[in-house]
């Protein structure tokens, strides 16, 4: 006898068999088939097609029909408004009834019908329930003056519901209030101006705290939420409501508990003058915000996220609780890693042993991510806690020696930031340091050992030979090694010119030459440009002194922190996030921020320590023993062509010697120059790719053509250089292009005058679409003949795909959505790009300035998504799917279109463009 | 507010779906799958897909996935699931897939009864109650035949007077009131069998049967104990503020009175101890394994049901130990050795030895494993607190009264 056979079905179609059933004139029958339909509708099945029959149903005493009858509406009436009228004489009828559960039933399902004609008849009942007899009519009323401003705010303002709701703010009955201040809040977060419509005073907040001790914790949790969002007039009102709410803080319900915390926390800001209450209140905060942590993990974790936010505004709260933050082996790991940092924020000198012994215990817990993080916490004590930086590190060094390979490797990237706070202090350990270099295998752990080894390259005796051998995989690092070697082996050279000078000649070639790196050439060039123009400030940018690592750089930024003081218990402190950050459609407007202290000013800012580039002392000298360098000369020019006679002519080798020492370096480039980048140049709107030799002169009779497609502002155009290799002069150019897939087509004349022997003109030529189309092999082919005085020459080119698409390729999320669906899966073509380089940020921006659209980025597991979106001049739409993992060169591009013919030319554009 | 709320079952189906605002397609779940794939047990409670915020508990085998188009508190939804699932079980007696598919249009009334709009309307079983009556097969026999259906149609008494919680009209023959301490310890040992941390969380669970409208005052020998309570909401906190008496009008029925947390400032007494030696050798021979349990600062009371759960190191194969008291299983994938010993009763004191074998080749280093351990000590609260009186006012019968003291291991941990 139970309800699962509501789900058995028959052969003969269930549709029919229900539909037969609920025209039944017996009463019980009724009723099951009912229960029937709302049993597939629980499971997802679509049932709407038995509306009117259900609708049918309405009209019974029988109470259990009716509700079932409701349930149904409020489920399909949207997707049959013409049919949901039919209800509304019910309903009507209903508001009347004598029994105030069938009243509150009915304007209470009439909310939940979404359907703008349905609305209109709900005003007069509404209004009615607003002010029934009943409290229990009136409290679903005042629910549902928010679900009619859900569905028409207009018609709440000009019907004068707001009014009606605030007098109810005064009602008799606490849940009323209760059920009003909810229904409120929810109108004022969703206000289309943005700013609250209904405004709390004195008085009203006054009933709110009377209303607070006699309704459900429910209630009590919208009234609190509410007066949180009050600014008390002055201290002693602030006071007030302070010993008022402070009961809650010992309800059984977590989110009461949590919500009079946040109240009291805001509050506590006003009574800054006050400091003896303040010091009463915190030590009332403090036993309720340790009993969530007892609660289910689902409750300990939104509380562990709530009291980081909490331990950084007002440390003193939970001083003395460490212990409860200790972890269980047992506990989620995200509750573990929630606890870890606040462990963290809770250290001192006084309970410093305790936590390093616990820190130590989680270090050779199972769980990687865990002991990560537990490794990274003690480096955090050590420079948060300055006495205990000692015993921090040797406890550093036994997990070192556990050589367990992920542990050592957060070891040393720890190590690195404690160098950085205590300079000279732990350098004797760098020996051990070594001892692992062949170990680490995880970026951030190489670039912090080949920082240390930079760092302290003069007490270093094999320096030079740990980063040489580092200097043979270069091209195979992580950028973020790449670029922590470069500075490194020149940090090195300039400590121990003598004998540095081919490694730093290596390293720069390296950088400048052979890597794709954008950051990486810059970087490469920058030090080069230094090294041969001043070495001095040279010396005095590579080597200055650093800041000193702050102890709490994970610490949230103070206006951060104290907005988000007052979001606490909502899903901004989950995320430490301001809710305009995340919330959609949320009014700019409202950002809330604690109220102004009380009299006292703002108590001094916590010393920030400060750098200052230290003039190092007696740095002449030190300049002087740069290998007697000859810097007599004026500063360098800014060409890099300077003939600076450096380093004893050493660098030349690298300047590569020709009358273009730059442009030979990075050869290849000479349009875009890379060097240019560095002097200021703008950097090209989209991709060009390099010119390519079109036409050779052997074949053109002393002709030679370079060239090169590119999209500008939209203008596609064919940018040639045309050399006169002949030896006699050239004129009367002519090109003309065949069909081709695209229709591409000459806008305009060629614009080259007569080229006299040995010149060489350019020539851009404007492309339209358009024209006649004719299938080419591959696609993107393009057949030209170009005409002159001697002869007419034919050759083809590949025409890069990306100057093909149009700037309008950017579909709308739900649009790209469908179409991925709809595509079948037959038309996805996948293909693997080697060696990208950049984040996926990076990526999609330049993808952006060739008019290939982001329209979504995620991350799945560690992995970048970027859905991205082109359409090509011949209305083709190209939807992609770019897979990035962060430390791997390989990326995966999934294509999904109607026409797959044209995957290969878009791949190809995808390569050159990341590669670019 | 909450949305929506899906119901899944282990295997990532979606059974039951509920939508308070517009209907959500159960396609938003996808995103709490995608993380449950990625670790089975630790699903974060709190995710963000694009356009929603998924909220979610999982209890007795089923995900609760509560989802909302704004801000919303996540402890209100929490909570909510969790009485949610608390209802269920009041209603069904658990709340498995089964359970609820047998008995999905209560499940519906009740959800529909339990939120509007997202706001919760009543959650107290109590009220909840009255307005659906929960199945019992004598009723769905009797509504069979009479025609009538379990869904009340007058409005619950209790759901708008100042006492929500109780219904009215309360009538047993025998009226009684029943009162269990339950206190659980909580603790981290360490190695050398120093206390890290202890703390007591203590409960006061209820059951009363007790005619009319009673008011009733429970007075503790030792209050003073108490530093961090939180209470049903029918306790009266003024009086507990200044008296440090409990004085209620109880709901009808089981519920929570208080809970209490006893911790970092007083001492908590150990019940347990565990004297552990495990050796493991990386070279391929067997390592040892030998356990003794005995009692220390139980008051002079008897351990029971205690149980020993190790979770070992991953190296370890097998284990061929010998009790001298219960019994002992490993199960080699999960790598859990569960040691059950029973009672302990002096002077003999339970010990397991044997041998452990490793993994040729193993790693052995830096695995420290960790004993849960799990045991009762009836008639004893662990922290000393004593019930001294219960008074009754407002009625005129006398009844009957008890009060049972049980401690229990929580989150027991000794580290090895």
């Amino acid at each position: 006898m139970t309800d699962s056979k509501y789900f058995t079905t028959t052969k003969k179609g269930e549709i029919f068999e229900l539909k037969s059933e609920l025209n039944s004139d017996k009463k019980e029958k009724k009723k099951e088939a009912v229960k029937k339909v709302i049993a597939s509708m629980t499971v997802g099945k679509d049932v709407s097609a038995l509306f009117p029959d259900v609708v049918n149903c309405m009209q019974t005493d029988n109470l259990e029909l009716k509700k079932l009858v409701y349930l149904y509406l409020m489920n399909y009436a949207k997707s049959q408004p013409d049919m949901a009228i039919m209800a509304v004489n019910t309903f009507v009828k209903d508001c009347e009834d004598s029994n105030p559960l069938i009243r509150a039933l009915a304007v209470r399902t009439m909310g939940c019908i979404r359907v703008d004609k349905i609305t209109e008849y709900l005003c007069e009942p509404l209004r009615k329930c607003l002010k029934d007899e009943d409290p229990y009519v009136r409290k679903t009323a005042a629910v549902c003056v928010a679900k009619l401003y859900d569905i028409s705010p207009s018609m709440v303002e000009d019907q004068g519901f707001l009014d009606q709701l605030k007098d109810l703010l005064s009602d008799s009955n606490p849940m009323v209030v209760a059920n009003a201040v909810a229904a409120l809040s929810e109108i004022n977060e969703a206000s289309v101006s943005g700013r609250p419509l209904v405004e709390m005073n004195a008085p009203t907040i006054n009933k709110l705290l009377t209303a607070l001790n006699e309704c459900t914790e429910w209630g009590q949790v919208f009234i609190l939420d509410a007066l949180s969002n009050y600014a008390p007039r002055d201290s002693r009102e602030a006071h007030s409501i302070c010993e008022r709410i402070t009961p809650r803080l010992a309800h059984a319900n977590a989110a009461v508990v949590l919500s009079a915390v946040k109240v009291l926390m805001k509050l506590m800001e006003m009574l800054s003058d006050e400091t003896e209450l303040v010091s009463t209140l915190s030590r009332k905060l403090a036993p309720p915000l340790v009993t969530l942590l007892s609660a289910e993990p689902e409750v300990q974790y939104v509380a562990l996220r709530n009291i980081n936010l909490v331990v950084q505004k007002r440390p003193d709260i939970l001083k003395h609780e460490m212990k409860v933050f200790f972890v269980k082996y047992n506990d989620p790991i995200y509750v573990k890693l929630e606890k870890l940092d606040i462990m963290i924020r809770l250290a001192s000198q006084a309970n410093i042993a305790q936590v390093l012994g616990e820190l130590k215990e989680y270090a050779t817990e199972v769980d990687v991510d865990f002991v990560r993080k537990a490794v990274r916490a003690i480096g955090r004590c050590a420079i948060k806690v300055e006495p205990s930086a000692e015993r921090c590190v040797s406890t550093l060094l036994e997990l070192i020696q556990t050589k367990v390979n992920y542990v050592v490797q957060e070891a040393i990237v720890v190590i690195k930031d404690i160098f950085r706070k205590y300079p000279n202090k732990y350098e004797s350990i760098i020996s051990t340091l070594c001892e692992n270099l062949d170990t680490l295998d995880e970026p951030e752990a190489r670039a912090s050992m080949v920082w240390i080894v930079g760092e302290y390259a003069e007490r270093i005796d094999n320096a030079d030979e740990l980063l040489d051998s580092f200097l043979e995989g270069f091209h195979d690092e992580n950028a973020q090694v790449q670029l922590q070697l470069l500075t490194a082996v020149v940090k090195l050279f300039l400590k121990r010119p003598a004998d540095t000078q081919g490694l730093v000649q290596h390293v720069l070639s390296l950088a400048t030459q052979d890597s794709d790196n954008p950051d990486l050439r810059d970087r490469g060039f920058i030090y080069w440009r230094l090294l041969s123009t001043d070495p001095a400030a040279a010396k005095e940018v590579v080597l200055a002194d650093k800041p000193l690592i702050s102890e709490e750089t994970d610490l949230l930024e103070p206006t951060l922190l104290d907005e988000l003081i007052c979001h606490i218990s909502s899903l901004a402190s989950v995320y430490h996030k301001p809710p305009t950050a995340f919330v959609e459609g949320r009014g700019a407007g409202v950002r809330k921020s604690l109220p102004a202290r009380g009299a006292v000013s703002d108590e001094p800012q916590s010393q920030q320590p400060t750098v200052i580039p230290n003039q190092g002392i007696g740095q002449d000298s030190l300049i002087g023993d740069l290998l007697s360098m000859d810097i007599g000369g004026p500063p360098a020019p800014a060409a890099p062509a300077s003939n600076l006679d450096l380093l004893a002519g050493g660098l030349d080798v690298l300047l590569g010697g020709g009358p273009e020492p730059a442009a030979g370096g990075v050869a290849g480039a000479s349009t875009t120059g890379l060097l240019g980048d560095i002097f200021g140049a703008a950097p090209p709107p989209s991709y060009v790719p390099p010119k390519q030799c079109w036409l050779p002169a052997d074949k053109g009779k002393g002709l030679e053509i370079w060239g090169t497609f590119t999209r500008q502002n939209g203008q596609l155009r064919m940018d040639m250089t045309f050399s006169n290799k002949a030896m006699q002069a050239m004129s009367g150019f002519a090109i003309q292009l065949n069909k081709n897939s695209f229709g591409v087509y000459p806008a305009g004349a060629l614009s080259v005058g007569a080229l006299a022997a040995g010149a060489r003109a350019d020539a851009s030529l404007p492309l339209a679409v358009g024209g006649p189309v004719q299938r080419m092999d591959p696609l993107n082919n393009l057949q030209v003949a170009v005409k002159n005085n001697i002869d007419v020459f034919y050759f083809a080119c590949l025409i890069p795909a990306h100057v093909l698409f149009t700037d309008d390729g950017q579909l709308d999320k739900r649009v790209f959505l469908t179409t991925w669906k709809e595509i079948p899966a037959a038309n996805e073509v996948q293909h693997t790009i080697q060696n990208v380089i950049g984040t996926a940020d990076t990526i999609a921006q330049k993808m952006t300035l060739n008019n290939i659209y982001t329209i979504a980025k995620r991350n799945v597991e560690g992995q970048d998504m970027l859905y991205q979106s082109l359409k090509l001049t011949n209305n083709i739409w190209v939807l992609l799917e770019l897979k990035l993992q962060p430390g791997n060169p390989e990326a995966t591009l999934s294509l999904k279109s109607r026409t797959v013919e044209v995957a290969s030319c878009i791949f190809q554009a995808y390569e050159a463009i990341i590669k670019s | 507010m909450i949305h929506s709320l899906f119901i899944i079952n282990p295997s990532g189906d979606v059974f039951l779906e509920k939508h308070w605002r517009s209907v959500i397609p159960r396609s938003v779940c996808d995103y709490y799958l995608e993380a449950q794939r990625a670790s089975p047990y630790d699903v974060p409670p709190v995710l963000a897909a694009p356009h929603h915020y998924l909220i979610s508990i999982q209890r007795g085998g089923v995900a609760l996935v509560a989802v909302s188009k704004e801000e919303v508190a996540p402890l209100f939804v929490i909570e909510f699931l969790h009485r949610v699932v608390d209802t269920f079980q009041d209603y069904f007696s658990d709340c498995t897939e089964t359970i609820i598919k047998e008995n999905y249009v209560v499940v519906y009334e009740l959800l529909d009864e339990m939120l509007d709009n997202g706001f919760p309307l009543a959650t107290e079983s109590n009220i909840l109650k009255e307005l659906i009556k929960p199945p019992n097969i004598l009723r769905t026999i009797a509504n069979t035949v009479t025609g009538k259906s379990n869904v009340s149609s007058i409005l619950p008494s209790g759901q708008l007077s100042n006492v929500p919680w109780r219904r009215s009209g309360v009538k047993y023959a025998n009226n009684e009131a029943y009162f269990d301490v339950i206190e659980e310890v909580d603790a981290i040992i360490d190695k050398s069998g120093a206390t890290v941390s202890a703390e007591i969380q203590g409960y006061i669970d209820c059951c009363i049967k007790l005619s009319g409208m009673p008011d009733l005052t429970l007075t503790f020998v030792n209050p003073r104990l108490f530093d961090d309570v939180s209470f049903h909401p029918c306790v009266r906190f003024k009086r507990w503020e200044s008296e440090r008496i409990l004085s209620f009008i109880p709901p009808d029925g089981g519920f929570r009175l208080m809970s209490y947390h006893i911790g970092s400032q007083s001492v908590v007494a150990i019940p347990i101890y565990v004297r552990h030696n495990l050796t493991l050798r990386s070279n391929g021979e067997q390592g040892r394994l030998d356990l003794t349990v005995g009692p220390k600062q139980t008051m002079g009371r008897v351990l029971e049901n205690v149980a020993l759960e190790i979770c070992m190191p991953k190296c370890v194969l097998n284990c061929s130990l010998t009790a001298n008291q219960g019994k002992y299983s490993y199960d080699p994938v999960s790598k859990v050795l569960l040691w059950d010993i029973g009672r302990i009763e002096l002077p003999k004191l339970p010990n397991i030895r044997g041998s452990v074998s490793v993994a040729s080749g193993a790693d052995t280093s830096g695995a420290n494993p960790s004993i849960n351990v799990h045991f009762t000590i009836p008639q004893l609260a662990v922290s000393g607190l004593r019930v001294s009186r219960l008074d009754m006012y407002g009625a005129k019968y006398k009844p009957f009264k008890g009060v049972k003291y049980v401690t229990k291991a929580g989150k027991f941990h000794v580290r090895m």
